[in-house]
């Protein structure tokens, strides 16, 4: 599988990103923002960090790259595109995922561990993941809180666009479980076509049992078949 | 000509920050306050020539592609000097 890690300036999980893709044994280039092809590739990743410093709004000003209508093209024709944290900032202002991602309600930047709840495991990002065991998997953001208006959240819910819920240990989805006060503990979405997904957590941390947590592999896992 | 565009979140939007600004404003003593909420203010100076139809036109575009974001914010245009 050829990979592209989209590199912003001020992206800063884009080495984390390379060095999880190549665990998986893909073959991966670091793309510069400024270019205008993403032919060559099989799979987009946007990682997290901070791009343009967050001037404005979170993605706000990356959503206007050069690089962003290839990832447009790249989006439409089905080939899959995995946002985290700041990457999935800019997937919702662009319009590839609904919603939009607010200040955390508690004002803090929480840095943690995190468990997640996969609600549909019937996705390119979640077919190898254990249906009864949550993924322990680090957030770290600033401005996470998922919001969406009723209308969205109910066609989200209905089209099982929701993939990951905030969740405790015991897998189950609870208020004390949600870190930022998104709308239904929702941590992660997938597009209608079901080949974008945006999420918080860090799955690209969470590669080695020596570092905490290995089961963000079990998504790129997912993804590389 | 110089024209401010302020972007604030809707109304059914909670805004954390405001809340924390209403409990400082209140720690201080500021009493009678009902509510705050926090917006942004951003100015724009345009060329000289340019004409009140085409500033408006340019503007509302500017706003809703980039100076806010429609799924949680609403803008509103004003001129302070022409």
């Amino acid at each position: 599988m050829k990979s592209a890690v989209i590199v912003f300036p001020g992206s800063n999980c884009d080495h984390d990103m390379h060095h999880a893709l190549c665990e998986m044994g893909h073959e991966v280039d670091f793309v510069w923002h400024k270019s205008g092809s993403l032919d060559s590739y099989d799979f987009v990743a946007l990682p997290g960090g901070f791009s343009y410093g967050d001037y404005l709004r979170s993605g706000a000003i990356a959503k206007f790259s050069p690089v962003m209508s290839a990832i447009l093209d790249f989006a439409n024709s089905g080939k899959p595109v995995l946002g985290v944290c700041n990457g999935f900032q800019i997937l919702v202002e662009t319009g590839l995922l609904p919603g939009a991602l607010l200040r955390n309600q508690n004002l803090r930047f929480v840095c943690k561990n995190v468990y997640l709840r996969t609600e549909n495991r019937n996705t390119i990002f979640s077919g190898k993941i254990s249906a009864e065991k949550p993924l322990k998997i680090p957030v770290a953001h600033g401005e996470g809180r998922y919001y969406a208006d009723p209308e969205t959240i109910q066609s989200l819910n209905t089209h099982k666009q929701i993939v990951f819920r905030y969740a405790t240990s015991q897998n189950e989805t609870t208020p004390a479980a949600n870190p930022n006060g998104s709308l239904e503990n929702i941590a992660g979405i997938i597009n209608r076509d079901g080949n974008v997904l945006g999420m918080m957590p860090h799955p690209e941390r969470a590669m080695e049992a020596l570092l905490g947590s290995e089961d963000g592999r079990l998504i790129f896992e997912s993804l590389t078949g | 000509m110089k024209v401010a565009v302020k972007v604030r979140l809707k109304p059914s939007i909670l805004d954390p920050q405001g809340k924390a600004v209403h409990n400082a404003l209140s720690h201080l003593g500021f009493s009678g306050i009902q509510d705050v909420r926090v917006g942004k203010l951003i100015e724009l100076e345009l060329d000289d020539n340019i004409s009140r139809d085409k500033a408006d036109t340019m503007i509302d575009e500017a706003g809703r592609k980039l100076l806010s974001n429609p799924v949680i914010e609403d803008f509103e245009i004003e001129y302070l000097k022409v």
